[in-house]
C-alpha cells in the first residue's frame, strides 16, 4: 500500500467515523472504532490460537469477547497488549496503522489492562500498586527523585492525588496501606482494577474480572465497569464466560471458538446465533 | 502506649510519604544521627575506628548499592566485590593521574565508573534472569579481578601489584595515607553514608523505586503496566554499581590505604556483602545498616567476648563465629527472607497495640 492509499483510508476512515457516532438508550455516547483488528493470525508453533479474525472496538463502548476455554480470548488481549505479535493480520489505533511494539508503548499510548491470573506486585501496598499505574504519567527525573526537592515532591503529592480518587471510587480505602499479599482474591481483583484505572486510559482491557467472585462480589464489580464507562467513558475490553453479566453489561459481542470468529453483534443477536449455541453445547463451563 | 502513630495524622500526602511517619522513629533518627557525628568522635581511637567503625560505615554503602539492585530490582550480582575493585582502581588511577583533585571527587568519579562498568555487565540482564543472571555477574568478578591483577597499566606497573593511596587532605586534614587520623577517616565515611543513604531511600519511595520494585515482583506484568524494562534495570545496575564503587573506593583509599585486587575484592567480599543484604532485610535501608554491623562488628565483638572474656582459644572461636553466621543465613534464606528488618517492624507492630493486644 503507498502513503497516499493509506492517507486515503485514513481519512475515509474518519469520515465513516464521524458518520457513527451515536447515542445509546441510557444516553452513552458511542465513538467511531478506536481500535481494529483486521485479519489477525496467532501460532504457537503448531496450534493455531487465532485464526484470521477480524473485528472493532468502538470508543466508549463496552465490548465483551467470549467463548469457551482455549479460544484464544487471553491470547487476542495479549496480542492488543503488544504481548504476542500476530504472524498476520494488522492492529489500527485512532485511525492509524500499528507497528510492532513493545508492551510498554502500548501502555504509554493509553491501554491498560487486568489480567486473567491476578497480577499485582506482592512485595508492595495496595497504594503502591495502584500508584505503578500512574508510572507513564510521572516525569520528575532520576536527579529530582534522589534529592525529593520540588518537581519530584509535587509530582509525587498529584499523582498521590488522582490514586486516592481511584481508590474512593472502587471502596478500597480501608485496604490502603495493606500488603497485597494479604489480601483475599476479590479484593485483589479490584486493586489490579484501580492500578489499570489510575492509569486512566483511554482503552481498558479486563480478563475475566469476576471469575472465582462470589454473586455479591459480581455485582459490585459489574458496577464499578459500568461507573467507570460511563463516567469516564473509557472503552472496555471484557472477556467474561458469565452469560448474564455479558448480557447486562456490553453492548456488542465478539464469539470465539477455537480461534476462530463465529459471531459479532449485539448481545441479544449473539445469544440466539445457531453457531453460538452449538459452540456451548457440550462444552462443560466452571462458571458459564 | 508511648510508641503510637495513633494522633499522629497526616494532613497532606507529602506527609504522608515521609521516610519516617511516626514522630518517634524521627526523633530516633536524629538521635542517632547527633550521636554517631558528635559523641561518638569524642572516644573513638584509631582502633575502634579502623578496626571496626570505618570498614562498617563502608559496607554500609556496599550492601545499599546491593540491596537497591537485588532487594527493590530483583536482580542478583555476584559480581559486587569486582565492582569494588573497578571503584579502588579508578580512585587509583585519578589520585595518580590527577594529584590536585580533592578527595571527595575523587570518591565520586570512582563511583561513576563502576556506574558505567555496572551497566556494560547488567545488560545481560535484559535477555537472562534468576541463576543464570547470577553467573553472569559472576563471571564479571572473575573478569574484572584478573584484569586488575594482569594489566599492569592499572596499578601503575608497580613491581608488587599493589595499589597504593598517597596522602590527601580535605580543608587540611590528612583523609588518606599512613597520617589519616581514625576520627577523621570516620566522619569522612559517615558523611557518605548519610547522604548515600537519604539519596536511596528517595530513589525507593519514588516513581523510580515503583518500577524497580514491580520489575522484581512481577516483570511480565510490569512490562505490560508501563515500565520499560531496559530502563529500570539498567538504572538499577547503574546506581547500585555507583554505590558499590563508592564503597570499593573508599575502601582502598581510606581504609586499607594499599590493595591487590585478587585479595582485597576477591569472591569472598561478593558473598560477605550479599549476606549482609539478606540478613539485614531485602529492600530495606535500614537493613544494609543492621546486616553490615551484624557482620563487621558482630564477629568482632564475639572475638572478644569469647577469646578475651571466656578465655577461648582463637581458631576455636573462629569456627564459631563461622558457625553462627552461617546457621543465621540459613535461618534466614528459610524463615525469614525480609531479614533482621521485619523482626524489629513485626516488634514495632506488637509495640504499637502494647498494652492491650487487642
Ligand atoms: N504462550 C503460549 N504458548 C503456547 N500456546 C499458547 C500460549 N498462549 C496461549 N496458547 C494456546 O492458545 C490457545 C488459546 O489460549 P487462550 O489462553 O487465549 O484461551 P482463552 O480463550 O483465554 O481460554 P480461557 O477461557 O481458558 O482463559 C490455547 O490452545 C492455548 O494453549
Ligand atoms: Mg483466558
Amino acid at each position: 500500500m503507498s502513503i497516499s492509499d493509506a492517507r486515503a483510508l485514513q481519512v475515509q476512515q474518519m469520515e465513516s467515523a464521524d458518520a457513527d457516532i451515536f447515542t445509546t438508550p441510557d444516553g452513552r455516547r458511542i465513538g467511531g472504532p478506536i481500535l481494529e483488528m483486521r485479519n489477525i493470525t496467532l501460532r504457537f508453533g503448531g496450534v493455531v490460537a487465532i485464526k484470521d479474525i477480524s473485528f472493532d472496538i468502538r470508543e466508549g463502548e463496552i465490548r465483551a469477547i467470549i467463548g469457551p476455554n482455549g479460544a484464544g480470548k487471553s491470547s487476542m488481549l495479549n496480542v492488543i497488549s503488544g504481548f504476542y505479535h500476530p504472524q498476520e493480520g494488522e492492529v489500527w489505533y485512532r485511525g492509524m496503522r500499528r507497528a510492532r511494539m513493545r508492551p510498554y508503548e502500548v501502555a504509554r499510548e493509553g491501554i491498560a489492562r487486568t489480567f486473567q491470573n491476578i497480577a499485582l506486585f506482592e512485595g508492595m501496598s495496595v497504594l503502591d500498586n495502584i500508584m505503578t499505574g500512574r508510572l507513564n504519567h510521572m516525569k520528575a527525573s532520576i536527579l529530582a527523585q534522589a534529592v525529593w526537592w520540588g518537581p519530584a515532591a509535587r509530582e509525587e503529592a498529584e499523582h498521590r492525588e488522582k490514586v486516592e480518587k481511584v481508590i474512593d471510587f472502587l471502596e478500597i480505602q480501608h485496604i490502603r496501606k495493606t500488603p497485597v499479599a494479604r489480601l483475599p482474591y476479590g479484593l485483589k481483583k479490584r486493586v489490579e482494577l484501580a492500578r489499570a484505572l489510575a492509569a486512566e486510559p483511554k482503552i481498558l482491557l479486563l480478563d475475566e474480572p469476576m471469575a472465582g467472585m462470589n454473586v455479591e462480589e459480581k455485582e459490585d464489580m459489574s458496577r464499578f465497569i459500568l461507573d467507570v464507562n460511563d463516567e469516564f467513558g473509557t472503552t472496555t475490553v471484557l472477556i467474561e464466560h458469565d452469560m448474564g453479566v455479558v448480557m447486562d453489561l456490553s453492548d456488542r459481542v465478539v464469539v470465539m471458538d477455537y480461534g476462530k470468529k463465529i459471531g459479532d453483534g449485539p448481545p441479544e443477536e449473539v445469544r440466539n446465533n445457531q453457531a453460538v449455541i452449538d459452540a456451548y453445547l457440550g462444552v462443560s463451563h466452571d462458571d458459564a | 502506649m508511648i510508641y503510637r502513630e495513633a494522633g499522629d495524622y497526616k494532613l497532606t500526602y507529602g506527609a504522608d510519604a515521609q521516610t519516617f511517619p511516626i514522630k518517634g522513629d524521627r526523633w530516633a533518627y536524629w538521635l542517632a544521627l547527633a550521636f554517631a557525628a558528635a559523641v561518638v568522635p569524642l572516644f573513638l581511637t584509631d582502633y575502634l575506628a579502623f578496626a571496626l567503625l570505618v570498614p562498617f560505615l563502608i559496607y554500609v554503602i556496599a550492601a545499599l548499592g546491593l540491596n537497591l539492585l537485588l532487594g527493590y530490582c530483583g536482580q542478583l550480582s555476584l559480581g559486587t566485590g569486582g565492582f569494588m575493585a573497578v571503584g579502588a582502581y579508578a580512585a587509583f588511577k585519578l589520585m595518580t593521574a590527577f594529584p590536585g583533585l580533592n578527595i571527595v571527587f575523587v570518591i565520586i568519579l570512582a563511583g561513576l565508573v563502576t556506574a558505567a562498568v555496572g551497566v556494560l555487565f547488567g545488560l545481560p540482564s535484559l535477555r537472562i534472569k534468576g541463576f543464570y543472571l547470577a553467573v553472569a555477574t559472576l563471571a564479571a568478578q572473575f573478569f574484572l579481578v584478573w584484569l586488575f591483577t594482569r594489566a599492569p597499566w592499572f596499578f601503575n606497573y608497580s613491581p608488587t601489584g599493589m595499589i597504593t593511596a598517597p596522602t590527601r587532605t580535605l580543608f587540611g586534614v590528612p583523609i588518606t595515607g599512613p597520617s589519616a587520623s581514625g576520627v577523621s577517616v570516620y566522619l569522612f565515611c559517615l558523611g557518605f553514608v548519610v547522604v548515600l543513604a537519604w539519596l536511596a531511600r528517595n530513589l525507593t519511595r519514588g516513581s523510580l523505586g515503583r518500577s524497580w520494585m514491580a520489575i522484581r515482583d512481577m516483570d511480565i506484568a510490569a512490562e505490560i503496566i508501563g515500565v520499560n524494562p531496559l530502563r529500570a534495570k539498567l538504572s538499577a545496575f547503574a546506581i547500585s554499581s555507583f554505590y558499590v564503587g563508592i564503597a570499593g573506593a573508599l575502601l582502598f583509599t581510606v581504609a586499607l590505604g594499599a590493595a591487590e585486587a585478587s585479595e582485597a575484592f576477591g569472591i569472598d567480599k561478593s558473598f560477605l556483602v550479599l549476606f549482609m543484604v539478606i540478613i539485614g532485610g531485602l529492600g530495606s535501608i535500614l537493613g544494609a545498616f543492621i546486616g553490615a554491623a551484624f557482620l563487621i562488628i558482630g564477629p568482632v565483638l564475639l572475638k572478644l567476648l569469647l577469646v578475651n572474656n571466656l578465655g577461648w582459644p582463637t581458631d576455636l572461636a573462629a569456627h564459631v563465629e563461622v558457625m553462627i553466621i552461617g546457621t543465621l543465613i540459613l535461618v534466614f534464606l528459610i524463615a525469614e527472607p525480609h531479614g533482621l528488618t521485619a523482626l524489629w517492624r513485626t516488634l514495632k507492630e506488637k509495640l504499637r497495640l502494647w498494652p492491650f493486644p487487642y
